[in-house]
């Protein structure tokens, strides 16, 4: 083991960190300032990767696909804020799970019945489909360089957005005191339906970012929404801060469980159960992570309501 | 039940439903469809699940999305015994149970800690763990499942693999678990749930140790959701993880919350709903999922109070 | 109390069906039809569709019925709908079965109530070993044979260091078993990844460029091959280490690769028992006419389903039509005396076939598609390793 593996492991564990940095985002304002758990959110990552394989199809172009298909999944995100979600921000979180399962189920049969069986792929650039020396004999695949710069500009903007702008101070006040902020006089549904487009924005962002790494397929969207939400419950929910803080986190143990794990388990056990408890381990680590972040804090890690 | 002196809509359907389990073993065979036996079997050890779901979820307002745990947790220790070629029920049965209420005393304790979405995903979480270690159980087959040679033995006093016995056993099983829960919530013990439900910290400022009597209600619950475990094993004669998957502690809120949280025969009843409902909507066509989602909204939204609410039983706010 | 029941005297009319007309023989099919994996159900679907049309319809004379069934890839769910079939609808005969943990699930339903089943492709090896049954045949492969002849590949081609990566579940683990079988360098690296979540190899694409080894074996079925194999290209492996896999690319995979302009794949090895380019009568037949309607190359799952019908109508044949006669189809189907699109096989003491594996490289044809083509065979008449354990 040298220091160049460790480098490269640790570029994968940050672009694992970053991706579900775009996912939690949304999810975690969501969460925070409309009390929705929205199950569904993952169901926009794989709107977000569908649009961008199908825009890109049509033009051709990798890029221009990812610029079509952003305003398409923001207008998406909010015409299913208006039409299915809006009714259920006074109701239980109970409902809320229920409701927001039974829109998976329906995303996931409408992409089968839409685009074929097997899902989309999308060709990159070959200026992107490579592999660059980033020096000292580190290589890493461009195009996962180039979501680690597009997610830590997400971040930044997210940053500003939040500590410098007018909207950015009405999400911080809803997050921390919803009713507050109607009292103000905001047009509060406005303002909802608007985090949660750029909340689906941010999502299908996502998607679109892994639809040529993983082919945009029906069901995509579950692999990805435990761990978001994972790494909201750790972040603490309605934190921006405390998301982007979980997802490198949980990408970095989540990445180093499966290249170290096998090897620090052979070290202490016998081969065959090294073997066997390896893998289960290693899926089970964030889990174990989360429960043990909850039971010493069981608001997580940055708890951004006040009450 | 007393029929005569309310015969309400709500109570005659319960009648009714309770009726048709039982009778279900001799009007299967008289239409020539034995195959409903199996169906009301599946129905039947469902709504076990479901109704010990509900002690929590409805009553006790803890929103566990981890209950196929205890499904699995039964039917694995069922599973793995026989593996080792030790049927017998009087050691299956007490093992599964024991094993039932020392996990969901442990992952209660921790869980419970817990409010809100902190509550849902934590016990979430340790639901996949579990279905993780199912997974890479090797030598009970991982993802494969293991498949049971023979039912559980009761040592000549009944003999499960007679369909009828079995079909007995599981609705008797589910009339105890109607019967523990209606004792429990109209006991001391359910007043003091409800009342954590509606307002943890009064009951609290009353001088009632709440954690102690949520995770009473938590294990209670698990013990239950280990007994559906054993009987799903013992019917379908094979055991994976997937039963563990966490869509299917999804599918086990969709029963309670269909039929409605909170009323004793409230599970039951959607657990034949759903069952059916399933059925018949992947008959039409394959992608059912479309007509079923927007259903569940539909659910959700308008039949507040579920089955039950709409059989004029008392309508409750589950917020 | 009767009064209260006379409403439901209707309702379970209605749920009873017409009894099946004698001059028929239903078979059920169960395959996945939704979720991810719809596509390799959907192409076993078109297939066992096209082998009706090419027998007409008529099965020694008698009506073919075929119920599919959608599994929905879920073993519980898979047993619920074979129950539906045997119990309800009244098949037959059940076959299909894509995946191990469903076939392992719903077996005992079908072969409890003394029917015949047949898997067009799940092989595990506890249904071919121990639990094997007299009324359960297979009729593609067991799991651990396709990676044992890769194995013997890697030898001969002097690979001494090998680097695996293979999906935590059931069948990924007999591959696995399969090729350290036979392989007899030394394994450098072995990767049990989640299943079906993980889709992403970055971490272990990185170990794989550490360890260096001769050459990589995989196995990721279904829409994870073509994702594999796409990033093992972006990880710039492609062309360092040779990339050798059993059922990771198949005529599914194979024409999106070639949209995404893929070419790392060209030149890639792989086992199994047939290719699209075989040369015998009913293959060219079952390849051509499938390529006319659906615009590609079959996949092996779906040469296994056309197969599978192909193996019933000859029993039924042999029997005379008397498809009640369970031991008379059974003797027959012993004798597998059928067209197979493999060429000739024969069934094993365990009901699981003999037959030749072959190794086929990823090539281009002459209309410029990519598909796959035979280039030597591995094994001869090869039987699985579990037939020892089948007590029958």
């Amino acid at each position: 083991m040298n220091w160049i593996f460790l480098a490269e492991q640790f570029l994968n564990g940050f672009q694992l960190g970053i991706l579900l940095f775009l996912i939690a985002a949304g999810l975690t304002l969501v969460l925070g300032i409309m009390d929705l758990v929205n199950l569904a959110h993952g169901s926009l990552y794989m709107l977000g990767a569908f649009f961008a394989a199908t825009f890109a199809q049509w033009t051709d172009s990798f890029v221009l696909g990812v610029l079509l298909a952003l305003p398409a999944i923001l207008a998406a995100g909010m015409v299913i804020e208006v039409v299915a979600l809006r009714t259920l921000y006074a109701r239980s979180h109970l409902d809320q799970v229920l409701a927001t399962f039974g829109l998976i189920l329906f995303f996931n049969s409408l992409v089968q019945l839409v685009w074929p069986l097997d899902g989309l792929t999308i060709p990159l650039p070959a200026y992107l489909d490579g592999a660059v020396e980033l020096g000292l004999g580190v290589t890493y695949p461009t195009y996962r360089i180039l979501i680690i710069a597009v997610g830590l500009l997400v971040a930044l903007g997210l940053y500003l957005m939040v500590a410098k702008t007018r909207l950015g101070m009405l999400i911080r006040a809803g997050a921390s005191n919803r009713v507050m902020v109607g009292a103000l006089g905001v047009d509060i549904k406005w303002l909802f339906t608007l985090v949660f487009g750029l909340g689906a924005m941010l999502a299908g962002l996502a998607g679109m970012m892994m639809a040529p790494i993983l082919s945009a397929t029906s069901g995509m969207g579950e692999q990805i929404l435990i761990l978001a939400f994972v790494v909201i419950v750790i972040g603490g929910i309605g934190s921006v801060r405390g998301a982007f803080i979980a997802s490198i986190i949980v990408g970095l143990i989540d990445t180093m469980g499966r290249s170290f794990l096998d090897v620090l388990l052979l070290a202490v056990l016998p081969v065959n159960a090294a073997e066997a408890a390896g893998p289960a381990l290693s899926s089970m680590l964030i889990y174990i992570l989360m429960a043990s972040v909850l039971f010493f804090k069981p608001q997580g890690l940055f708890p951004a309501q006040s009450g | 039940m007393n029929l005569r002196a309310h015969a309400t809509p709500r109570s005659l359907f319960t009648f009714a439903v309770l009726a048709l389990c039982a009778l279900m073993p001799f009007i299967a065979p008289a239409i020539g469809q034995d195959y409903y036996v199996d169906v009301f079997i599946r129905i039947m050890i469902w709504a076990i699940a479901a109704v010990s779901l509900n002690l929590i979820l409805g009553y006790g307002g803890m929103v566990s999305f981890g209950h196929a745990m205890f499904l699995g947790l039964g039917a694995y220790t069922v599973g793995i015994l026989s593996y080792y070629e030790i049927y017998s029920a009087f050691i299956q049965w007490p093992l599964a149970l024991l094993i039932g209420a020392v996990v969901s005393l442990g992952v209660g304790a921790i869980c419970l800690r817990t409010k809100g979405v902190y509550f849902i995903m934590i016990t979430l979480a340790f639901a996949q763990m579990i279905y993780f270690l199912g997974v890479s159980a090797d030598e009970y087959g991982s993802d494969d499942g293991l498949i049971i040679d023979e039912r559980s033995q009761l040592g000549g006093v009944l003999d499960l693999d007679d369909g009828l016995t079995f079909y007995y056993v599981v609705f008797a099983f589910l009339l105890l678990s109607l019967f523990i829960v209606k004792r429990l919530v109209n006991a001391r013990f359910g007043m003091v749930i409800k009342g954590i439900r509606s307002n943890e910290d009064r009951m609290q400022a009353i001088g009632f140790p709440t954690y102690r009597y949520k995770l009473a209600c938590f294990v209670i619950a698990g013990v239950l959701g280990t007994l559906a475990g054993i009987l799903f094993a013992n019917f379908e004669k094979f055991i994976s993880p997937d039963m563990m998957y966490w869509t299917r502690s999804g599918e086990m809120i969709f029963m309670v919350v269909l039929g409605g949280m909170g009323s004793l025969f409230g599970p039951v009843s959607g657990a034949v709903v759903y069952l059916f409902l399933s059925e018949f909507l992947s008959n039409i066509t394959e992608q059912w999922h479309i007509i079923f989602g927007p259903f569940l909204i539909l659910v959700v939204i308008f039949a507040r109070g579920g089955i039950d609410g709409l059989l004029g039983g008392k309508r409750r706010h589950h917020g | 109390m009767g009064k209260g029941l006379l409403w439901l005297a209707p309702a379970l009319a209605l749920l009873a069906s017409p009894a099946a007309a004698a001059s028929k023989i239903k078979i059920g099919f169960v395959t996945t039809l939704t979720t991810g994996a719809a596509v390799i159900g959907n192409d076993q679907k078109n297939a066992v569709e096209l082998a009706l049309k090419h027998m007409g319809n008529r099965m020694g004379g008698l009506e073919v019925e075929i119920i599919f069934a959608d599994d929905e890839f879920n073993p519980q769910k898979g047993k619920q709908k074979t129950e539906k079939l045997v119990k309800k609808d009244k098949v037959d005969i059940v076959a299909g079965y894509i995946w191990s943990h469903v076939l392992m699930a719903s077996a005992s339903t079908v072969l409890d109530a003394g029917k015949i089943l047949i898997s067009a492709n799940a092989g595990p090896s506890a249904l071919a070993g121990k639990k094997c049954n007299k009324n359960f045949f297979n009729i593609s492969w067991q799991n651990d044979q396709t990676p044992m002849a890769l194995g013997e590949v890697l030898n001969q081609r002097g690979i001494k260091t090998l680097y695996i990566l293979a999906p935590n579940y059931a069948a990924g683990k007999n591959m696995v078993a399969g090729v350290e079988r036979t392989f007899k360098g030394k394994i450098v690296g072995k990767d049990m990844t989640k299943w079906p979540t993980q889709i992403d190899w970055a971490s272990e694409f990185t170990k794989v460029k550490a360890a260096n080894p001769d050459a990589v074996f995989t196995f990721y079925p279904g829409k994870h091959g073509p994702a594999f194999i796409k990033q093992y290209q972006q990880a710039g492996l492609t062309g360092k280490v040779p990339l050798y896999s059993v059922y990771t690319i198949d005529s599914i995979g194979l024409p999106r690769m070639q949209k995404a302009k893929m070419k790392g794949v060209l030149g890639t090895f792989m086992t199994q028992t047939w290719a699209p380019d075989m040369d015998n009568a009913q293959n060219k037949r079952f390849v051509a006419d499938f390529k006319k309607k659906h615009g590609r190359y079959p996949t092996f799952y779906a040469s296994q389903a056309y197969d599978s019908m192909f193996f019933i109508k000859a029993a039924v044949e042999a029997v005379g039509g008397d498809y009640g006669n369970v031991t008379g189809l059974r003797k027959a189907m012993e004798k597998a005396d059928f067209p197979s699109v493999r060429g000739k096989i024969t069934m094993g003491k365990n009901h699981f076939p003999v037959q030749n594996f072959y190794l086929r490289e990823v090539v281009e044809d002459a209309d410029g598609n990519w598909t796959t083509a035979i280039r030597s065979t591995v094994y001869e008449n090869h039987v699985d390793p579990y037939a020892k354990d089948c007590k029958m």
